[in-house]
């Protein structure tokens, strides 16, 4: 093979979570009410348009979740190899889907610094220039970069043409590829409600207030705000370092598009640690009362009252400590920061899961007292199974809508404790980490701001995008707003 | 004019998914000085929302469509809103259903009544607390100087709304909007109120809107009524011909559903159907759905008002026709025009029926629940909500459980299913229940179910009905699984009245009086021989409690289920049960066959109780006898006999002795002083 | 009421028991001492003689919980549970990797940090309430719906952002202020304008909304409706009913926090260079001094007790229903 698939911790428990969400989706489906409570949040204008943005970045992170190393390129050809050791050699860098896709951004490095779209370093250099009589001459000059903009040649002053030329050109596909899909989706929308296409087209736009369709409008708006922004870029990618390079020459692009799945793994994975203990604690606290609400509640109380970010700088302090004296552990640098990422998701969720179960346990509280749990009881069916059947399917609405709001705390957690050093790795790609690089620049005389900028524009996206389907959801979830 | 209230057409409604839901269509009254209107309907039918609209105080969703309200010979809809504020709290005051929620918790008594008199009357300082002074005392509140710096949480129900109306009072008004001013409150205190309320009104000589849903109300306390259907008034009438010959349908059939002693064992009159919504309307007259005399005009033609006599009107078609041909005049007394009421004498007697082993005894049930206090939470005392509670109940028979809330009815039923810790016996054909295991339990809890009060929270809203059905069937492995199952859940649903379809959709597609139909369908489920019903129609309306009744006995005759009844409200005792314990403070004070506890009292509190229910009807209320001041806690329950402190009849041996068990008549059981043993 | 107060105290002693077994188990059980030994001498010079003087001068050379060897009460006594952990109790905190006394210096840094947390702490509660009371009057309009808006934007903003914005624009762009640093006493207030201002800025978001939605929760309530029926203006209805109904959740949610201010905030201090306990802890963070992160996560739970407590205490007094049970 030409390649090892790596399955990392990380990657594995991801996977898990999309067939956890296409289970969950098929259960939706099937189930009226649940159906009826995520048609509302289609409905909602915010509700579409977040989703959109968020699939966009879901797909990427996905898209970096499949991690392979590729064999050695100096290996001897396969068939010594097998002769010889019968084993082949890969490299111990570990890439994924997503870095082959990028592979232009990734390998063409400068040497340091370079703003957006520029086709000379940030900083001038001594360098021989060659005079027109032949002779070289020693002068402190801006030098040409490598790659950004050398197919402009020693045009250098038709960047801005050809930049503009790139981006038209790019709004154009847009515009082309959004109409398609905008037929394609009237022409589904004519076909599931038997109208003429023209008909479905209108309605798409002036939806009666009490219709109760999906708001296709936001969707088709979202898709060309995307197109639009992400066309141009593919057009300019190839030739520019668009979001400009960092102190080591580094495409600050690929840093923000690799920095996404790291986001989405400590939004999500840590949801995987605080859903099963904070539902079971919270639910079982609420329910049985006495002294097992005692203890649990006991629990709680004692990990909440130690200060949030103390308690995750001591355990991942000492989580460092073991992942350092035990290197013969990890065969890969990406393992090793796979495993940090993986205890600080695990971190994150033992300190979140107290204000789920707090939650649940006061509404399951509520629930117990409900007639059907004791008509249940008077049929003598099992605790477990009143749990089970009766409490759980009626807090799931608290679980999803605490779950969707803790993803931009989580999010924002990240950079922050990034900044503070017990964040991920420091070699692993985040936008703590890119922040916490791109601090000292500030201070640069002149300044570098493109990578902070562009790190912080697209937190802002992702964690807005978050916040807003957080607002349709909980409105959409919960009993009392309906 | 001389009105002091004058509505014409007026029209409201609510905001909803971007369209306004008419709630109120084109409603017209007038209310004078000193009268008494009463406004009467079911849930649903837009009384509330006529007098939040009145006072422009309808929630942000609310919506004044059309029409005027005329308040002392000023329309009042078009003022601006700072000028009506002006006449909020002293024109016009209102009191609310729920007193419990219409105070604010953080504020004295004196403040919030201090605020009234303050914006109406400028009063503030010494006179506006002597004013507040005066006003408590004149709702009946002792020790007044204390409760004005007391918190609405440390008074009890019926204070809260003594309070409630001296605020409305602070300011003089004219006119008072009293919406459902008693539901909330027991029998006892709802009496106490309504003699409160008509007590202010002569006094002061204000206008009265009455807005309520109970005919016993509207007899007792109304000069005129406007009976509202589906947010129109469809008959108007004074007390008089209103009680004597009501003439609209639904009025008729409203009557005729009042469960009563001369219906016992016939069919209670239903009227099939429920309320429209108010997204679905119909065309025409809106009762036409579920009219029993519709005519095709009913269903195209909105009926207009028809005066029959002076001050009598009715909207209806069919009543028009009827005042048109003389001949048919006499056709149209009550009686007549109520169905299905069976004039059989009740087979039912009370003593003397052949006493095989009962089905259910019950000896010194006790539920206490520890009150706990203090550094370690020790027990400091015990809340002794079932107190020695003994009943007997025969197969195929009913026995009513009757009492104010609070006393422990509920708690007792849910005892004897073991869903709260009890002491004392519990047998199932002598089988003693309360000793055993939870696996030893579970054969027998087949045999008796429960039905419960509220029909929304007694059915799980993300299971579908079937799913609900089967619960108990699969726990107690009750039948076959499979098609065979599905058979029998259909032919279950069948039993209570509703299509096979339902079985596949969930609660929330169904209304109040169908869900409770569910509930009952789900104890039948597992074919049990006792069934607790614990108050299963005191949250529907009317004409649909009718419906469930006649379910009951109906399911009673065919499968020959004995039922323990636990229910406030003695016109249900009076057409379900056979026999009837009355329980006061955790303890049963009477017991006895229906007709004779009901008929011939023996005890002072069941007494009061039967005397401070309000009768429908104009004849016939019977003797007052006013019970001072309210239950007390059963934490502390007073020495000797727990009634002895609000009895008229208290003598010195009631304040030392629980009274012991006597029998006035034969089948008869009451712990009284007045009657000592033999 | 006092006794209510001994109860939650009373309380508090198992929660810090376990708080202490829990940290105790975090530096101490998941990685032995030795292995810190290692981990602090960096790789070079790990010799066993290395690691026992390591171990030795800082008390780490004695079993975990239970010292057989040791005489009489000693063997519960010197151990390293007792040592580390137990004297935390009485305040006493050991010395930090440069060997300078814990307690000595979180009471020197407590000023700093409390003369940025407490301006903080009082100008946004006032900031977002007065916020959320506007939007809640202006319900259902253009305000509230843009208002709403603008918090779910601001609070999707990294406080990173606000610290790293605000420094460039007010204090290098526009140089209105330093752009860091600390003085003590009066003159020093010109240090903690920016962090104060972004400190409340940053705060905005999320707090306006919650506390509007609890208004709005409190204005749907029926005794809000007595009052209107009273006549009264809508602002009386705000101010005296709403207002002193929706503090109740709202004062209780935010007195937890106030002990908790003597921490100080980490990224603010750090970035403004304020000598206060929030930096010394992101310093002892980057430094892995392990005494002062164990200290202050001690410190941090005493004090999230004592806010429990207090909170407790302010809900008999905004709450009657409390007071007088």
């Amino acid at each position: 093979m030409a390649f090892l698939p790596v399955l990392l911790w990380s990657d594995l428990l991801v996977w898990l979570l999309v067939a956890g969400l296409g289970l969950a989706a098929w259960g939706v489906a099937r189930t009226p009410p649940l159906r009826a409570a995520w048609g509302r949040v289609l409905h909602r204008r915010t509700g579409m348009a977040a989703l959109v943005v968020l699939a966009v970045f879901v797909l990427i992170g996905l898209a970096d979740s499949l991690h392979y190393r590729p064999r050695l390129a100096d290996t001897p050809s396969p068939a010594e190899a097998k002769a010889a050791a019968g084993k082949p050699v890969y490299g111990v860098e570990v890439f994924s889907l997503l870095d082959v896709l990028l592979t232009p951004l990734r390998t063409q490095m400068e040497k340091t610094y370079s703003a957006p779209l520029a086709t000379r370093a940030y900083a001038k250099e001594m360098q021989e220039v060659r005079q027109p009589d032949g002779s070289l001459v020693q002068q402190r000059d801006f030098p040409r970069l490598r790659h950004g903009g050398k197919h402009l040649g020693d045009n250098e002053a038709g960047r801005d043409d050809d930049v503009l030329r790139r981006v038209l050109a790019g709004a154009g596909c847009a515009l082309l590829a959004w109409w398609g899909l905008a037929e394609i989706l009237v022409d589904l929308l004519a076909r599931a409600r038997g109208c003429s296409r023209r008909e479905a087209w209108h309605e798409l736009w002036h939806r009666p207030p009490t219709s109760a369709a999906p708001a296709w409008d936001a969707l088709l708006l979202a898709l060309g705000g995307l197109l639009l922004l992400v066309v141009p870029l593919l057009a300019l990618v190839p030739e520019y370092h668009v979001l400009g390079t960092d102190k080591v020459g580094q495409d600050v692009l690929y840093q923000i598009l690799k920095s996404i799945r790291t986001a989405l793994v400590i939004g999500l994975v840590t949801t995987l640690v605080t859903l099963p203990v904070g539902v079971l604690l919270g639910i079982a606290a609420g329910y049985f009362r006495g002294w097992v609400d005692d203890l649990i509640q006991y629990l709680y109380t004692t990990l909440s009252s130690i200060p949030g970010v103390l308690l995750i700088a001591a355990a991942v302090l000492m989580m460092q400590v073991v992942i350092d004296t035990h290197p013969h552990w990890f065969d890969t640098a990406a393992e090793r920061a796979d495993l940090r990422l993986l205890a600080l998701c695990f971190i994150l969720g033992m300190t979140s899961w107290t204000g789920l179960a707090r939650l649940l346990r006061g509404e399951t509280l509520k629930l117990a007292q409900l007639e059907y749990i004791q008509a249940a009881q008077a049929f003598g069916v099992s605790s477990w199974r009143i749990l089970l059947r009766h409490i759980l399917p009626n807090v799931m609405h608290i679980v999803l809508i605490a779950l969707v709001m803790d993803f931009s705390g989580l999010v924002l957690a990240e950079a922050v404790l990034s900044y503070v050093g017990i964040g991920v790795d420091p070699t692993m790609i985040s936008f703590g980490t890119m922040i916490n690089n791109a601090r000292l620049e500030l201070a640069r005389e002149p300044m570098v701001w493109w990578s902070l900028a562009a790190a912080f524009f697209f937190m802002v996206v992702l964690v807005l995008a978050a916040n807003l389907l957080a607002d349709v959801v909980r409105d959409a979830f919960d009993p009392r707003a309906a | 004019m001389s009105d002091l209230l004058s509505v014409r057409g007026l029209k409201a409604g609510f905001l909803a998914g971007g369209r306004v839901l008419t709630a109120v269509d084109g409603v017209s009254f007038t209310v004078a000085p000193g009268e008494t209107f009463a406004l009467l309907g079911e849930s649903g039918c837009g009384k509330s929302a006529t007098a939040l609209a009145l006072l422009r105080l309808l929630p942000d969703a609310g919506r004044i469509l059309a029409g005027e309200v005329w308040l002392e010979g000023e329309e009042v809809l078009g003022l601006p809103e700072s000028a009506m504020r002006d006449r909020r709290g002293s024109a016009a005051a209102m009191i609310f259903q729920e007193p419990a929620t219409s105070l604010n918790p953080v504020l004295t008594v004196g403040r919030q009544i201090g605020e009234s008199l303050a914006r109406h009357r400028g009063l503030q300082g010494e006179a506006a607390r002597q004013e507040a002074l005066a006003l408590l005392a004149a709702v009946g509140i002792a020790d007044p100087a204390r409760r004005l710096e007391e918190y609405p949480f440390q008074l009890s129900g019926g204070m809260k709304q003594r309070v409630m109306i001296a605020i409305a009072l602070a300011g003089e008004p004219r006119l008072l909007i009293a919406d459902e001013p008693t539901t909330a409150l027991d029998v006892t205190i709802q009496a106490q109120i309504l003699d409160l309320l008509a007590k202010l009104q002569t006094e002061r000589a204000m206008g009265m809107l009455l807005i309520t849903h109970d005919l016993g109300v509207v007899a007792r306390s109304a000069h005129r009524v406007g009976v509202m259907y589906a947010g129109e008034i469809v008959e108007m009438a004074d007390r008089q011909s209103f009680f004597g010959c009501p003439r609209h349908p639904y009025t008729q059939k409203l009557f005729a559903a009042l469960p009563d002693l001369g219906q016992r064992g016939g069919q209670l009159a239903t009227i099939p159907g429920q309320v429209p919504g108010l997204a679905a309307m119909p065309a025409g007259c809106r009762f036409a759905p579920r009219c029993p005399v519709a005519m095709d005009r009913c269903r195209e033609q909105s009926p207009d008002w028809t005066e029959l006599a002076r001050g009598h009107r009715v909207r209806c078609h069919w009543v028009a026709g009827q005042v048109e041909s003389v001949a048919a005049e006499a056709a149209l007394s009550v009686a007549d025009a109520t169905p299905a009421v069976s004039p059989t004498v009740p087979a039912l007697s009370g003593g003397g029926q052949t006493r095989a082993a009962p089905l259910l005894q019950v000896s010194d049930l006790k539920v206490h629940f520890p009150i706990r206090k203090g550094l370690l939470k020790r027990t400091v005392g015990h809340v002794k909500a079932v107190d020695g509670v003994s009943l007997e109940l025969q197969r195929g028979r009913t026995l009513a459980l009757v009492g104010e809330s609070g006393c422990g009815k509920t708690t007792a039923g849910k005892a004897l299913l073991r869903l709260l810790p009890a002491t004392g016996s519990v047998q199932l054909e002598g089988k003693e229940l309360l000793p055993l295991s939870i696996g030893e339990l579970k054969p027998l809890r087949r045999r008796m179910q429960m039905v419960f009060q509220d029909p929304f929270a007694s059915l799980n809203p993300r299971l579908t009905v079937g799913e609900i059905l089967e619960e108990g069937v699969r726990a107690l492995q009750v039948g076959t699984p499979g098609q065979e199952r599905r058979q029998a859940l259909e032919a279950l649903l069948a039993s209570v009245g509703l299509p096979p379809e339902a079985l596949g959709r969930y609660p929330h597609e169904f209304s109040g009086g169908q869900r409770q139909r569910i509930a009952i369908a789900r104890a039948l489920a597992v074919q049990p021989e006792l069934l607790i019903c614990d108050e299963p129609t005191s949250a529907l309306d009317v004409s649909v409690q009718a419906q469930i009744l006649n379910l009951l006995r109906q399911l009673q005759d065919s499968l020959g289920l004995a039922y323990l009844f636990i229910t406030h409200n003695f016109a249900v005792v009076e057409y379900l049960a056979h026999e009837v314990a009355v329980m006061y403070l955790g303890r049963i004070v009477e017991q006895g066959p229906v007709a004779q506890v009901l008929e011939r009292p023996c005890h002072p509190y069941t007494r009061a109780l039967l005397s401070a229910v309000p009768e429908p009807r104009l004849e016939g209320q019977r003797e007052m006898i006013r019970l001072p001041g309210e239950t007390p806690s059963p934490a502390r329950p007073p020495a000797g006999c727990h009634f002895h402190p609000r009895c008229a009849q208290a003598m010195d041996v009631c304040r030392q002795a629980y009274p012991p068990l006597s029998h006035p008549e034969s089948g008869v059981q009451v712990r009284c002083h007045l009657y000592p043993p033999e | 009421m006092l006794a209510y107060i001994l109860r939650r105290l009373a309380y508090a002693i198992p929660i810090l028991i376990g708080v202490n077994l829990l940290t105790f188990a975090l530096f101490f059980v998941v990685n032995t001492p030795d292995d810190m030994a290692r981990m602090q001498l960096g790789v070079k010079r790990v010799t066993p003689e290395a690691i026992t003087k390591w171990k030795a001068e800082r008390g780490y050379d004695a079993p975990l919980f239970w010292n057989g060897e040791a005489p009489g009460l000693a063997k519960a006594t010197r151990t390293i549970f007792f040592t580390k952990s137990a004297k935390l109790f009485v305040g006493d905190f050991g010395a930090a990797e440069d060997g300078r006394d814990i307690a000595n210096e979180i009471k020197t840094r407590m000023g700093p940090s409390l003369a940025i947390a407490i301006p903080t702490f009082i100008l946004g509660l006032l900031v977002t309430v007065t916020v959320a009371l506007m939007l809640a009057f202006f319900r259902a309009t253009a305000l509230d719906l843009w208002g709403v808006v603008t918090c779910v934007v601001l609070m999707s903003i990294s406080s990173l952002f606000y610290i790293i914005g605000g420094q460039w624009l007010i204090a290098k762009v526009w140089r209105l202020v330093p752009i860091s640093g600390y003085a003590e006493g009066l003159e020093g207030w010109k240090f903690l304008i920016l962090p104060v201002a972004i400190g409340v800025v940053a705060g905005i978001g999320s707090s306006a909304r919650w506390y509007r939605t609890i208004f709005l929760e409190e204005m749907g309530k029926d005794y809000v409706r007595t009052a209107r029926a009273k006549g009264l203006a809508e602002g009386v209805v705000m101010f005296r009913h709403v207002l002193r109904n929706a503090l109740i959740p709202i004062l209780t949610g935010v007195v937890v926090v106030i002990p908790l201010l003597f921490m100080g905030s980490l990224l603010t201090e750090s970035f403004f260079g304020i000598p206060g306990l929030g930096s010394y802890t992101i310093d002892a963070i980057n430094a892995q001094d392990f005494a002062v992160v164990r200290s202050m996560v001690f410190i941090g739970s005493v004090l999230y007790i004592a806010g429990l407590i207090l909170t407790d205490i302010s809900y008999t007094l905004v709450d009657p229903r409390i007071r007088f049970d």
